[in-house]
């Protein structure tokens, strides 16, 4: 399975990553030789094998769903590019 | 007595018999930072004033006679650790002016146990990279040069890298780093000294920039087994913020290092011998193993049969889980933004101008296996080689105690090498990767020198949550190697 620029422009897409179109050759490139890398792992037969999600040997534990933490605006804005009283600011995105 | 060469240990002692204060201790420290990091480029940041003000406060306790394992010792805190009031760069340019309201759990329990933060250590943006090649800062130079070819300057590994410079080069006594694929113990290989890797979950990840949160393993480095031991002790813990964090109680690691190997049972991994791996590595192998031999281990052969199976699994999985919590990173609460012409372009912009070549390729590939209709193919069946990877070591871990191999396929490498083709750079961590998707932990030390005069380790690795058995071996291995070289490049005063 190889990539083509427009499948890297759509990933690049859903991954809200600016691509110009100077940059999909090269990056096509790239992505196909980890992609093509990656491919051996189709040899494995994982028949049966279940899924593991991560390397933690253990049951998560549960706690109360109760709030913990808050209550300082000021602290959670401080390195806000833009802010607007308590809130975070961005560009208008309603006409 | 050159302050910047004594081991944490011995500086312990020397504090609490007021042989010299925590004052010179760090101040010393700080000078050799100011001669030698232009050169080196370790640290992003350096918080000088802050640490005296510690080191200060270090010795009006060590005067009543308070002393907390860590009291007065210097240490670097890898950029990757939140660090309170104090810039968290995590290598990139997105997080170039993010000064963190809080400390992470890991580094707030070296600082309950009285340490000085000297600063904030370079590495790989976001701790993607095995040369410190893809940091925002400049890369870090190894303080260690070849014998022929003096003037190649060479990388300190990654992501880890500046920590791994600032230890080797007596910058700082000990320092934080974080394993996800190798990124603690290859640098400390290719700059001989020890790093750790603890078991997944022994230290809480909570204030620790994300990478792959199922991969990512914070840890110590320093220069000698016991200091590791001494540090792990201190990171390590239950943390109630990481619902990972193992509720266990922390062992004496110190005491570990002095248990001895006779009797135990050590594995040699058949499959970790791969073309092209520098022979002086494998003839270093045979001699490790030789020395644990000698102190009265039995080595057996055993296998891994997924191994090779390992780096192709990790560049699945690192970059979904890195796709996913890198998309944090919008120009919105924190971080660089970028102007755009809607918000979407705000996003884009922000995002291609803020993450590096190395970010932006690894976020691509985790959103594309990520995405409808690769999940199954490529998302689901690498976290199935990973089930089968996890299975080879508790295999392997019912008939021996421990495993032995080379951290790195070579020693380290001039700058600039290996940059071409990124699947060549993910090759450094061949023998690494399997003990992270796997969850268990894995100590570096320093054993010998490759014909150029580079250092080269050997890696044990270990049960789960069983890190005082790694300190047995990793100790008997450095008593046997009596590795006393020295890097070129070094504080000496």
């Amino acid at each position: 399975m190889s990539l083509e620029p427009a499948s890297i422009r759509r990933i690049a897409s859903l991954a809200r990553i600016h691509v110009e179109d100077a940059e999909l050759p090269a990056l096509a490139a790239e992505l196909n030789g980890i992609l093509g890398w990656i491919e051996q792992l189709n040899e494995v037969n994982v028949d049966g094998i279940e899924p593991l999600t991560g390397a933690a040997q253990m049951a998560l534990k549960m706690r109360e769903d109760v709030v913990t933490d808050g209550g300082y605006p000021d602290k959670v804005l401080a390195n806000a590019p833009e802010r607007a009283g308590d809130f975070f600011a961005v560009p208008k995105v309603v006409e | 007595m050159i302050l910047t060469d004594l081991t944490i240990a011995r500086a312990r002692n020397g504090l609490r018999a007021r042989d010299f204060t925590a004052r010179e201790l760090t101040e010393a420290h700080l000078a050799a930072i100011a001669a030698l990091n232009p050169r080196l480029n370790a640290f992003i940041t350096v918080t000088g004033e802050r640490a005296l003000a510690q080191a200060d406060a270090a010795d009006t306790a060590l005067a009543r006679g308070e002393f907390a394992p860590l009291t007065g010792i210097p240490l670097a805190i890898k950029d990757l650790f939140c660090t309170e009031g104090v810039r968290t760069t995590a290598g990139s340019r997105i997080l170039g002016s993010f000064v963190p309201p809080y400390e992470s759990t890991v580094g707030a329990n070296l600082l309950r146990d009285g340490a000085v933060f000297l600063g904030k250590a370079n590495m790989d943006e976001f701790a993607m990279g095995s040369s410190n090649m893809t940091s925002a800062y400049g890369p870090v130079a190894n303080p260690w040069q070849r014998r022929q070819d003096a003037d190649a300057v060479l990388v300190p590994g990654g992501s880890s890298g500046g920590s791994a410079a600032a230890v080797s080069a007596r910058l700082a006594m000990g320092a934080t780093g974080t394993d996800t694929g190798g990124s603690i113990r290859q640098p400390a290989a290719f700059c001989g000294i020890v790093g750790m890797k603890p078991t997944y979950g022994r230290c809480s990840r909570w204030g620790v920039v994300a990478f792959a949160s199922s991969l990512d393993h914070p840890g110590p480095f320093a220069r000698t087994a016991e200091d590791c031991a001494i540090l792990l002790r201190s990171m390590a813990g239950h943390d109630p913020k990481d619902s990972t964090s193992a509720d266990l109680p922390v062992p004496d690691y110190e005491a570990a290092c002095r248990r001895s190997v006779k009797g135990m049972r050590i594995g040699v991994p058949r499959e970790y011998r791969v073309d092209g791996m520098q022979g002086e590595i494998e003839t270093l192998w045979q001699q490790g193993l030789a020395w644990l031999r000698d102190a009265g281990a039995e080595v057996v052969d055993v296998s891994l049969p997924h191994t090779k199976y390992a780096l192709p699994a990790y560049y699945i999985v690192a970059p979904a889980e890195a796709s996913s919590n890198l998309a944090r990173y919008d120009g919105v609460r924190f971080g660089l933004r970028e102007p755009g012409e809607d918000l979407r372009d705000l996003y884009e912009r922000t995002r291609a101008s803020g993450f590096g070549a190395e970010v932006r390729r690894r976020i691509l590939i985790g959103t594309y296996v990520l995405s409808a209709g690769y999940y199954d193919a490529y998302y689901l069946r690498a976290q199935k080689v990973r089930a089968l990877i996890l299975r080879d070591f508790t295999e392997a871990f019912a008939h021996v105690d421990a495993l032995v191999a080379p951290t790195a396929p070579s020693a380290a490498f001039a700058q600039g090498e290996n940059m071409d083709d990124p699947v060549q750079m993910y090759l450094n961590d061949v023998f690494t990767g399997p003990a992270d998707l796997a969850g268990v932990p894995a100590i570096s030390v320093p054993a010998g020198l490759d014909a150029n005069g580079l250092p080269l380790g050997l890696q044990v690795i270990g049960r789960p949550f069983d890190e005082e058995t790694l300190f047995a071996v990793g100790a008997a291995l450095e008593r046997a190697a009596g590795f006393d070289a020295l890097p070129q490049i070094r504080a000496d005063s």
